[in-house]
């Protein structure tokens, strides 16, 4: 299958999945009536599910895991590493200690964007403190290094948060957020987050094709003709920007980021460029499916999207370790 | 005509001087070979050269330009500059690797436009490498993977090239495979300055010695001119039985001094 026929075949599945998505939910609601609350033909109560609940929480789980997929392959062939994630640079982890934050003094009561604007805060300066390092760096490891040491702090933060946390019910905030869901978003949770999401992802896009040359290693990459330092700068600033603003939306999510572009890679001849628009759509497409589950599983409460994922995605990463330490190392 | 020129280049870092007031030029139409031992400053001299390292004084310039002022794209047009050699981090197929010397061009893999694709043919054609157009890297040789890495910085059809040791690890008929490829490029009128290990293969091979130590360039010039066991005991430290016949030479390595 071509790059291509690829896209346009998870282009195809993200509409199958979108609107599937519509169709099902804890709310029993007929295909007919479905279809009438779409064409705006339908009683209040039903285009009220479809399109201020279905629609929004679906499209929510969609531009998060296109927004994480996106990043993770950049940050892949930046790194030239297929363990790299939106989270190796600390950013995500930063981001989910800025809505921590806020919600720890409460600020979400008083000003319901306070959480997506201290995610996004956060993800920022924590990009910003990466790209400074990698400026001044011409070590992957010291960057990938600095990252840990930034999510290691910004664990500890969000630890000493909780453990400070004044009352049950904030600290029942922050670990419900900190578990990663797409439930309940409105269609201005994602109107607040999406400026980001698309500056971060065109910057994305932007350098494909020095992630394409950093396949030879950075000094061979540097002799085809690129501007290394820049090509760093936009691929952190467009991570942080993407992964700040999915992290906005829908908390910490992990591990799609890893594996929507472990899985497209051989398909597009294992270039970094061409795997950044499908790693986008299927990671999408993975979320978006993922949340259709967590809403349909008979538990008792419903399931975190980000523990679903995990559940999914930590024994894949741990697959996708071992198979590279018998292929290559 | 282009010409690579640095003058009294000069590189520190911290308190180290890792090049002294190294002067050489490389123009296009001969094949110049870097020796010197291990730490002599070498990679960090055609660095300067290229304006990828800060100068501590000195200049390096193409036609006359600060080479460090020049973007990277224009650059990488002018001068071809290939490392030594680090694993490809992913398993692409032979013929996107080589087309990846045509990133200075706007080349994107997958879509190259006509200009590009007619390059990346020459490049794999000349390099014998179109039986293995589509072959993954990660199946390849070192030789067959070296000739990949040549294609690569042909395919740039930038009229010097510099080339960090291109035949490190490589058996002795890959190896002269590699220098058959650049003496053919400079014989079709391009410039090369690479480094080498093997005196033998340089003096074969190169129409002019640089030979540099501890920093500075102690002799450049033909390898009439440069080439005797006394040099050889200077810059390596080695006894060695240098012999000419004809344009013949012979470079016997006896022992270390």
């Amino acid at each position: 299958m071509t790059a291509s026929g690829l896209n346009l075949a998870l282009v195809t599945a993200a509409v199958v999945v979108l609107v599937a998505a519509c169709f099902l939910g804890t709310t029993p609601m007929g295909a007919p009536r479905v279809l009438a609350a779409f064409l705006g033909q339908a009683p209040v109560g039903d285009s009220l599910v479809v399109w201020h609940i279905r629609l929004p929480r679906a499209l929510a789980a969609f531009v998060v895991g296109a927004a994480l997929g996106a990043s993770g392959a950049a940050m892949q062939g930046l790194l030239r590493n297929p363990l790299a994630e939106p989270g190796v640079l600390g950013v995500s982890a930063s981001a989910s200690l800025g809505a921590t934050f806020v919600l720890y003094y409460g600020f979400a009561d008083a000003w319901g964007y306070s959480v997506p604007v201290a995610a996004i805060t956060g993800a920022s300066a924590a990009s910003a403190l990466i790209a400074l390092v990698a400026v001044h760096t011409s070590s992957v490891v010291t960057l990938i290094l600095v990252g840990v040491g930034l999510s290691s702090f910004a664990g500890a933060a969000m630890s000493l948060l909780m453990n400070l946390a004044p009352n049950p019910f904030s600290l029942a905030d922050m670990v419900n957020w900190m578990l990663g869901s797409v439930a309940n978003r409105s269609v201005n949770d994602l109107a607040l987050a999406a400026p980001f999401m698309a500056i971060g992802l065109a910057i994305l896009f932007a350098t494909r094709r020095g992630l394409s040359a950093l396949t030879l290693g950075e000094e061979a990459a540097v002799g085809v003709g690129l501007d290394l330092r820049r090509q760093r700068l936009a691929v952190v600033l467009g991570t942080g920007l993407a992964t700040g603003a999915a992290v906005a939306i829908a908390g910490a999510i992990g591990f799609v980021g890893i594996i929507a572009p472990h899985i497209v890679r051989p398909r597009v001849g294992h270039d970094p460029a061409r795997s950044l628009l499908p790693s986008a759509l299927l990671a999408g497409v993975v979320l978006v499916l993922a949340d259709i589950a967590v809403r349909l599983l008979p538990t008792s409460s419903e399931l975190k999207l980000g523990v679903v994922a995990a559940f999914i995605g930590a024994p894949v990463f741990i697959w996708i370790t071992l198979q590279r330490r018998a292929v290559r190392d | 005509m282009t010409e690579l020129c640095t003058k009294n280049v000069t590189v520190r870092v911290g308190r180290a001087t890792l090049v002294e007031a190294a002067s050489f030029t490389l123009r296009s139409g001969e094949l110049v070979a870097l020796l010197g031992p291990n730490g002599a400053g070498k990679t960090t001299l055609l660095r300067a050269a290229l304006g990828l390292g800060r100068l501590s004084a000195g200049s390096a310039t193409l036609d006359g330009a600060a080479t460090a002022r020049l973007s990277s794209m224009e650059r990488a047009r002018r001068v071809g500059y290939l490392p030594q050699v680090r694993p490809l981090a992913w398993p692409n197929t032979v013929r996107d690797v080589v087309a990846l010397g045509r990133f200075a061009y706007g080349a994107a893999l997958g879509r190259l436009r006509a200009r590009d694709a007619e390059a990346v043919d020459r490049a794999v054609a000349a390099c014998d490498l179109a039986n293995l157009a589509h072959r993954r890297t990660d199946t390849l040789s070192g030789g067959e993977l070296a000739r990949v890495h040549c294609a690569r910085a042909f395919a740039a059809e930038a009229p010097l090239l510099i080339a960090d040791e291109p035949t490190a690890a490589l058996d002795l008929r890959h190896q002269f495979q590699v220098m058959d490829l650049l003496r053919r490029f400079v014989d079709a009128g391009g410039g090369v300055l690479v480094v080498l290990h093997d005196v033998g293969l340089a003096v074969r091979f190169a129409d002019r010695l640089i030979w540099m130590k501890d920093g500075a360039i102690l002799a450049d010039g033909s390898p009439e001119e440069t080439l005797t066991a006394d040099r050889i005991r200077t810059v390596y430290g080695m006894h060695a039985r240098v012999e000419r016949q004809g344009a013949e030479w012979s470079v016997r390595i006896e022992g270390v001094v």
